[in-house]
C-alpha cells in the first residue's frame, strides 16, 4: 500500500494542484481556460500513453479521435441535441468505433508501418471533416451553446467546467491504470516487450491490442467533447496530423513509461506554449528546438526525472 | 471540349506527379538506405520555393533565383544533417518522427518570421511565361511543361546514379551490409551525408519549380511531405523506380479526383457542397490507397530486395 | 509403442531453392525424452519452428495427440499444450521472475480479458508461479526483475514459464546453451525430474547431457533423419560417425 502511494504520489500531487488552482490565484478566466486546455489534452494524452507506453503502439493519428468527439458535439448541436446523456455516449462511441475499425486494419502492420498507416487514417478523418459542408467545411462550426447536463447549463460556469474536466481526467487516469494493472494489461504489456514469447504461451496479441486501441479512441472522443465545449467551436484543424504529432510529443515529453506522463507532458506543453508565446511573437522558433532537445536528451521524459531506476 | 479539359487535367496531374517524385526521391533513399524517417523533408521543399522566389526578386530573374536556390538547399540539408539528424540514426522511429517534427515547427515558424504569413506570388519565369498551343484549340502553360521535362531528365539520371554507379552501389550495399562496406574502407557516414544532401537539394529544386505554379506559403511542405510518404509506401521504400511510378499515380489520382469528383457529385449535391466534398474525397483517395498498400502489400509495388 | 504424442508425417520446408527439412517423419511418445541432434545447419531450429507453429510446412502433416495441427498458429498450438523454449532465451526482461511465470500460468487459468481486478494480487496465479520457480530452483529470485538475472537463471526462468502453461509436450531448443558447468548440472537434474511427466523434444549440443537424458535420439543431417534409436544405436551408426561426429569431432 505504501509502495502504491509512493509510485502514484506525483500524479496525485498534480491532480491536487489542479483542484486547488482556482482558489490560489488561478481562478480568472484566462488561467481557467489554459488549465482546461491542459487537462483536456492531458486526458487524450493519457489514452495515447496507454497505447504508446502500455501496448507499444505509436499512433500518429490520435487527434482524429479527439476531432471525431468534437464533431459529434457539433453535429448533434446542429440537430438541436445538447444533452450530455446523448452527446457524451455518441461522441465516445463514434471515436471508439473509428479507432476500433482503423485499428483492426492498422494492427496488421507493425513498427514504422503502424505509424504511417495511422497517419493515413488520421488524414482520411481530416479530409472527411473538411468535406462536411453543413458543418462549415474547412471553416469549422460555431456551437449554439455548451452541452447541458440534465437540462442545466452546468458547463457554462467556468469553475464548474474546471471541475468537470478534472473529475473526468482523474476518472480516465484511474480507468487506464486499472486496465494496465489487470490480467488484460499484463498480457498487453508482455506483448509489447516480446510478442513471440507471448504467442508461445498461447496468447494472441491482436485482440488485446485492438481493445487498447478502441479504449484509447473512446478516451480521445471524451476529450473531444470537452474540447468542443471549451472553445465552443469545432474545425478540421482539430484533426490535423500536426495535432497528432503534438499529442505524441506530450506522451514522450512526459514519459511514456508512466500513464500520467501524458498528463505531465500535456500540462508542460500548454504552459510552455503560453509562456513562450508571451515572450516572442514567433514563439515556435524557441519551442521547436526545445522539442528537438527534449527528444535528444530527455530520454525517460519528465516522469523519469530524478528517478534512478529509469 | 471535355476531352481537351481531360487532357489539361492529365498534364496537370503529370506535372504534380513530377514534383512529388522530386520530393519523394530523397525521402525514399534516406528512409530506405539509412532507415531514417525524416518528416522535415517537406521543409526543404518549402525553403527551396522561398529561396528561389525571393532571390529571383532580388536579382530580377527567376533563373538566377533557381540557380542559387539549389546550392543553398544543399547547404541547409547538410546543416540540418549535422545539427540534428545524425544524432537520430541510432534512435527508434518514434524519436526520429518527433525530433524531425520539431524541425518542421521551427523552420515553418522561421519562414513566417522572415517572409510573413501571406503567400508569395511568383511570376512565371522569363522565356517560359506564356502558353504553348498543344492543339489549335488548346493552350497549356509552358512552365508546367518545363516541370514535366525536368522530371523526364532527373528520374533516369537518378536511377542511373543509384543503380549503375559505384557510389550508388555503395549506398545500396551500405544500407544492408553497413559493417562490411565500412570494413572495405568506405566512410559510411560521409556516404549517407551525401545521400542526404542530394535528397535535400532535389526537394529544394521541386519547391523552386513549384513556386510559379502554386502559392508559396509557410507550411506548404507539410502537405507535400505526407503525399511523399504515400508515394514511398506505394512505390516501395528505397526504390527509385517505385517512386517514379507511384508519384505519377498519386499526382494523377489527386489531380483528376479534384477535377472530376466535384462534377460527379454535382449530380447529387448543391454546387458549393459538391466542390468542397469532392475535393475532400479526392484527397482521401490517395490515403485509402496508402492504407490498402500498407495492409495488403507492405513492401510496395517495387520492393527493394534485402540480403 | 502407444499412440505417439507428436507425429510428423513427411514434413518438408523449403526457403527459396534450399530444402531445409526434407520429407521428415518422426514420432515422439508420451513421457519420453527424445533428443534431436545434428551438426550446425542441419535444420534443427527450422524443425522446432515447424513443430511449434512458428513456421508452417510446405508439405506433410504435423499431428499432436492425434489431432492434425499443421495449419494451427503458434498460439493455438500453445493453448493445446505444446510449449516451447527458445534457443536465444526469451523472457520478459522488464517483468519480475514471478510476473513472468504468473503470465504463463494466466494463460491456463481462465480468461485474460479481465480488466478490473489487479492481477498482481491474484493469489492463485502468484502461488502457481512461485511453485514453478521453486521447482526450477529460482524460488529465492521471485521478486527480481528478469533483466537482472544471470544467463543460466534466465534459462531456468524460461523453463518455469514453459512448465506453468501446464503443457503436454515440451519442445526445448538448446536449453543448456551458454550455461556454466554448475548451471548445466542443475538444469540436467531438473530435466531428469521431468521425465515421464511430459513428452520432451530436446535439441541440444551438449552430448554428455543428451546421452545422459535421452530415451531415444534422432540424428538430423541436411534436413533428413539419418537414424533414430537409443544411445548405443546412435553412437554405433556409421553415417552418424562420418556426418556428425566427423563434422564436430569434439562433441
Amino acid at each position: 500500500m505504501t509502495r502504491a502511494l509512493r509510485t502514484q504520489a506525483l500524479p496525485l500531487l498534480v491532480l491536487a494542484a489542479l483542484a486547488a488552482a482556482p482558489f490560489v490565484g488561478f481562478g480568472d478566466g484566462f488561467a481557467l481556460t489554459l488549465l482546461a486546455r491542459g487537462m483536456i489534452l492531458g486526458m487524450a494524452a493519457i489514452g495515447l500513453a496507454l497505447l504508446v507506453g502500455g501496448a507499444g503502439l505509436a499512433s500518429l493519428g490520435h487527434a482524429a479521435t479527439v476531432g471525431i468527439g468534437a464533431y459529434a458535439v457539433a453535429w448533434l448541436d446542429l440537430a438541436g441535441i445538447d444533452g450530455a446523456g446523448i452527446v457524451v455516449p455518441v461522441a465516445i462511441g463514434a471515436a471508439a468505433l473509428f479507432a476500433g475499425v482503423t485499428g483492426a486494419v492498422s494492427l496488421r502492420t507493425s513498427g514504422v508501418h503502424f505509424i504511417m498507416i495511422t497517419l493515413a487514417f488520421g488524414q482520411m478523418a481530416f479530409f472527411t471533416a473538411s468535406s462536411l459542408s453543413f458543418l462549415g467545411g474547412d471553416d469549422g462550426y460555431t456551437l449554439y451553446g455548451r452541452t447541458t447536463v440534465f437540462g442545466a447549463g452546468l458547463l457554462q460556469n467556468r469553475l464548474a467546467f474546471h471541475f468537470v474536466c478534472l473529475g473526468l481526467l482523474a476518472l480516465v487516469w484511474l480507468i487506464c491504470s486499472m486496465v494496465l494493472d489487470s490480467r488484460f494489461g499484463r498480457v498487453l504489456q508482455a506483448a509489447r516487450d516480446n510478442p513471440l514469447r507471448v504467442r508461445a504461451l498461447g496468447f494472441s496479441p491482436y485482440p488485446y491490442r485492438l481493445i487498447a486501441c478502441t479504449l484509447a479512441g473512446g478516451i480521445g472522443g471524451l476529450a473531444g467533447v470537452l474540447l468542443a465545449n471549451a472553445t465552443e467551436f469545432v474545425s478540421p484543424a482539430t484533426l490535423a496530423w500536426t495535432r497528432s504529432g503534438e499529442l505524441l510529443f506530450m506522451v514522450i515529453l512526459g514519459g511514456a513509461s508512466r500513464l500520467y506522463g501524458g498528463l505531465l507532458g500535456a500540462l508542460a506543453f500548454v504552459l510552455l506554449e503560453e509562456w513562450l508565446s508571451g515572450l516572442l511573437t514567433y514563439w515556435r522558433l524557441l519551442f521547436g528546438p526545445l522539442l528537438i532537445l527534449a527528444v535528444l536528451f530527455l530520454r525517460g521524459g519528465l516522469a523519469g526525472l530524478g528517478r534512478r531506476d529509469g | 471540349m471535355t476531352s481537351t479539359l481531360l487532357l489539361v487535367q492529365l498534364l496537370n496531374g503529370l506535372q504534380f506527379g513530377v514534383l512529388l517524385f522530386l520530393v519523394s526521391a530523397g525521402l525514399t533513399l534516406v528512409f530506405g538506405v539509412m532507415d531514417f524517417i525524416n518528416l522535415a523533408h517537406g521543409v526543404q521543399y518549402m525553403l527551396g520555393a522561398y529561396l528561389a522566389a525571393s532571390l529571383g526578386t532580388v536579382f530580377g530573374s527567376f533563373w538566377i533565383g533557381l540557380a542559387l536556390a539549389l546550392p543553398l538547399s544543399l547547404a541547409i540539408g547538410l546543416a540540418l544533417e549535422w545539427l540534428v539528424f545524425r544524432h537520430l540514426y541510432d534512435r527508434d522511429h518514434l524519436s526520429q518522427v518527433l525530433a524531425t517534427f520539431g524541425v518542421i515547427l521551427t523552420l515553418d515558424e522561421a519562414t513566417r518570421a522572415i517572409w510573413g504569413s501571406a503567400p508569395l506570388n511568383v511570376p512565371q519565369p522569363a522565356g517560359l511565361s506564356g502558353g504553348i498551343m498543344l492543339t489549335p484549340a488548346l493552350g497549356y502553360p509552358a512552365w508546367r511543361l518545363a516541370i514535366i521535362g525536368a522530371g523526364l531528365v532527373v528520374a533516369p539520371l537518378l536511377w542511373w546514379l543509384v543503380e549503375r554507379t559505384r557510389a550508388g552501389m555503395l549506398v545500396r550495399a551500405g544500407s544492408t551490409h553497413r559493417a562490411i562496406v565500412s570494413a572495405l574502407g568506405v566512410d559510411i557516414g560521409r556516404l549517407f551525408t551525401l545521400v542526404f544532401a542530394i535528397g535535400a537539394m532535389l526537394a529544394g529544386f521541386a519547391g523552386a519549380l513549384a513556386g510559379p505554379v502554386y502559392a508559396v506559403a509557410p507550411g506548404m511542405g507539410d502537405t507535400v511531405l505526407i503525399l511523399a510518404f504515400v508515394v514511398i509506401v506505394i512505390g516501395g521504400v528505397g526504390s527509385i523506380r517505385g517512386a517514379v511510378i507511384a508519384s505519377l499515380l498519386v499526382g494523377l489520382v489527386d489531380t483528376l479526383g479534384r477535377a472530376l469528383l466535384p462534377d460527379l457529385l454535382r449530380l447529387v449535391l448543391a454546387p458549393a457542397a459538391a466542390r468542397q466534398t469532392g475535393a475532400a474525397l479526392a484527397s482521401m483517395l490517395v490515403y485509402v490507397a496508402m492504407a490498402a498498400f500498407l495492409c495488403l502489400r507492405p513492401a510496395g509495388l517495387f520492393p527493394v530486395r534485402r540480403a | 509403442m502407444a499412440d505417439p504424442l507428436l507425429s510428423l508425417k513427411g514434413v518438408s520446408k523449403r526457403f527459396g531453392g534450399l530444402t531445409v527439412t526434407d520429407t521428415l517423419s518422426l514420432d515422439l511418445c508420451q513421457g519420453e525424452i527424445h533428443a534431436l541432434i545434428g551438426p550446425n545447419g542441419a535444420g534443427k531450429t527450422t524443425l522446432i519452428n515447424l513443430i511449434s507453429g512458428t513456421l508452417s510446412p510446405d508439405e506433410g502433416r504435423v499431428l499432436f495427440a492425434g489431432t492434425d495441427v499443421t495449419r494451427w498458429s503458434l498460439q493455438r498450438r500453445a493453448r493445446a499444450g505444446l510449449a516451447r523454449s527458445f534457443q536465444i532465451t526469451s523472457v520478459l526482461e522488464r517483468f519480475t521472475a514471478r510476473d513472468n511465470v504468473a503470465l504463463a500460468a494466466q494463460a491456463r487459468a481462465g480468461s485474460s480479458f479481465r480488466f478490473v481486478r489487479p492481477v498482481a494480487r491474484e493469489a492463485a496465479l502468484n502461488r502457481a508461479a512461485e511453485a514453478e520457480l521453486a521447482a526450477v530452483g529460482l524460488g529465492s529470485r521471485a521478486g527480481t526483475q528478469a533483466a537482472s538475472l544471470s544467463h543460466g537463471e534466465k534459462r531456468q526462468l524460461e523453463l518455469a514459464m514453459v512448465l506453468a502453461t501446464a503443457p503436454r509436450l515440451l519442445v526445448l531448443d538448446e536449453p543448456l546453451a551458454g550455461a556454466g558447468p554448475e548451471e548445466t548440472a542443475r538444469l540436467v537434474g531438473l530435466l531428469r525430474t521431468l521425465r515421464g511427466r511430459f513428452g520432451i523434444l530436446l535439441v541440444e549440443h551438449d552430448m554428455d547431457a543428451v546421452f545422459a537424458l535421452a530415451d531415444r535420439i534422432s540424428v538430423l543431417v541436411n534436413g533428413r533423419l539419418v537414424v533414430t534409436g537409443d544411445a548405443a544405436t546412435v553412437r554405433a551408426h556409421p553415417e552418424v560417425r562420418s556426418a556428425y561426429l566427423g563434422d564436430d569431432a569434439l562433441a
